[in-house]
């Protein structure tokens, strides 16, 4: 099993929620989180005072997959969260050892 | 004093306005506890309220007596509380001017509350409680009671002498923009020095949490400075609505012109900018809003308005944490009212016509209303006698409270922020695991070793 987590633009969620969605993607978990890479934070004035931002707000995307389904979901969210412009985020996909289902207890592909 | 008539109409205008200027108290408050970190929001709120139990108090059993009571010696300097301790010679028949004796105490208890309040918004996010509880007793006792005598108490008026800067000097200051304003303003200043910038001063952000509280807070001060100004006039009658106008335009005017000053400095209209706008344009007014014409009152507000809105700016160049602009709005603002009445004062407005006991009536004129230099002199001789006396005696407070107590609390408990550390509560309990993590009359036990099993 795979965990595919992505970065994306706040405003580019609904875009990527409804492609995982029509491509078969039952569940996914998402968090607000914050960070900089290329895409360096600004700097403002705010009442006289000069502010510099470091961190941008970005979502983060979590989906668990079988190992087969990795590499499609991946497309499906680049293709969606795409605007072209510096700041759009990154994907990665890491090995997942083993995944329970809390309900049933159920294990492996089926719980994912 | 049973000189006139008591007035059924001025004295409900001024029990109104009575309300509505202790509804200024909460709404500075508000004002106050938007513009903080989101930890320290409770005690922001908290200082402004228990102000209105110390000094609520202290105004019923000498405060009153200190501030309007007959000048002792006749000297202007301080009433004599003696026969109005306890507002003992308030009660029955007694009279201020046209109205009961006791609207005049009512309607001047929200002042001396939140001139005392005022002061909060320097000492923001690290002054411990009980330290404020003690200044507040203590500045209201020693800086503000006297200052109101100086300048509120007129000769014949609650008692047969009243104070210097009103009587003496013939300072015009309507509604306190030197007793209040100058005085809170320059004394935010002091305890901002003898207190010393939060930590990350000039280098974290501390932006406004909320600027819906804000916003808020600024509207209910507005509604309220209307009692505070209009009910100045104590009475129903031509000089009220000559001051309710000029409060509502000279606070347009500020706020345009605090806005106009941020977007050619800062690029932004701010929702900060226009509700510090408006505070800085009421706390100007406040000693005008009778003696200048409406076109005087807009030149009022737009001068202040572009005045403050520079003044806010200097606490980062001399490093002193004045956190919520008090010196930079209220002693900023009250200097700009109180002197521009030298230049503005005009004979067409109703508070400029001043009847002598013998019956002749002088009419005051600012420079650009066809006088002369004279009143502008006034004016500055009682805003400056306000501003070095406050100055010196807050001083000296802030360093006796340093010196008895601890006035600061902790780094962690700062860091953490004060709410929890002084008031057990957080202003917004919105994480379910900080809930969840409270428990009633139980104790989680961890044991001290692992149970055999876990180990086998």
């Amino acid at each position: 099993m795979k965990l595919v987590t992505a970065i994306v633009q706040p405003h580019k969620l609904a875009d990527v929620q409804l492609a995982l969605a029509l491509h078969g993607v039952s569940g996914m978990t998402v968090s607000e989180s914050s960070g900089y890479a290329r895409q360096h934070g600004h700097s403002e004035i705010y009442r006289g005072e000069e502010f510099t931002i470091d961190f941008v707000l970005k979502v983060k995307v979590e989906i668990l997959v079988t190992d087969a389904g990795a590499d499609e979901v991946v497309t499906v969210i680049a293709d969606s969260a795409r605007t072209g412009e510096v700041g759009d985020g990154k994907i990665w996909v890491t090995t997942v050892e083993e995944v329970v289902r809390i309900r049933t207890g159920e294990k492996g592909d089926v719980a994912v | 004093m049973t000189l006139l008539e008591i007035s059924s109409g001025d004295t409900a205008w001024v029990l109104a306005s009575a309300a509505l200027v202790l509804l200024m108290t909460p709404g500075l408050a508000m004002f106050y506890g938007g513009m903080v970190r989101a930890n320290s929001t409770l005690n922001m709120i908290m200082m402004s309220f228990v102000t209105m139990g110390t000094v609520g108090v202290m105004w019923a059993l000498y405060g009153y007596g200190m501030s309007f009571g007959d000048s002792v010696g006749g000297a202007g300097i301080i009433g004599n509380p003696i026969p109005l301790l306890g507002l003992q010679g308030a009660m029955g028949d007694a009279t201020a001017g046209t109205l009961p004796a006791m609207a005049f105490v009512a309607f001047q208890a929200g002042f001396a509350i939140i001139a005392v309040a005022l002061v909060s918004g320097a000492v923001a996010d690290r002054m411990t409680f009980p330290a404020w509880i003690l200044f507040t007793i203590l500045w209201g006792t020693l800086v503000y009671f006297p200052a109101a005598h100086w300048v509120f108490a007129f000769d014949g008026f609650a008692a047969a002498k009243g104070g210097w800067i009103a009587n003496k000097i013939g300072v015009i200051d309507f509604a306190g923009g030197t007793a209040i304003h100058i005085n809170a303003g320059i004394a935010a200043l002091m305890m901002a020095i003898v207190l010393k910038p939060r930590i990350g001063f000039g280098s974290k952000p501390m932006r406004p949490h909320n600027m819906t509280l804000v916003m808020l807070g600024a509207g209910i001060l507005w509604f309220g400075w209307f009692g505070f100004n209009a009910g100045s006039a104590l009475g129903a009658n031509g000089l009220a609505s000559h001051a309710w106008v000029t409060t509502l335009v000279a606070t347009s005017a500020a706020m345009l012109a605090w806005l106009g000053t941020e977007r050619i400095r800062d690029g932004h209209f701010t929702s900060l900018g226009a509700a510090s706008g408006v505070v800085a344009g009421l706390v100007a007014i406040t000693p005008a809003c009778s003696s200048v014409t409406p076109v005087g009152a807009i030149i009022v507000g737009v001068v202040a308005g572009v005045l403050c809105a520079l003044a806010v700016g200097l606490k980062f160049k001399f490093g002193y944490d004045d956190s919520l602009d008090v010196v930079g709005v209220h002693m900023v603002g009250g200097l700009t009212g109180t002197l521009l009445i030298g230049f503005l004062a005009s004979g067409d407005a109703p508070g400029t016509h001043f009847t002598a006991a013998d019956g002749t009536v002088t009419i005051v004129k600012g420079l650009f209303y066809g006088g002369d230099a004279s009143q502008l002199g006034k004016q500055a001789i009682g805003a400056f006698s306000v501003l070095v006396y406050s100055a010196i005696v807050t001083l000296l407070i802030g360093f006796f409270l340093k010196a008895v107590m601890k006035i600061r609390v902790a780094p962690q408990a700062e860091l953490d922020g004060i709410d929890l550390e002084e008031h057990a509560e957080v202003a917004y309990d919105l994480s379910s695991v900080r809930y969840t993590a409270y428990r009633v009359n139980q104790r989680l036990v961890i044991p001290a070793s692992k149970p055999e099993e876990v180990n086998a």
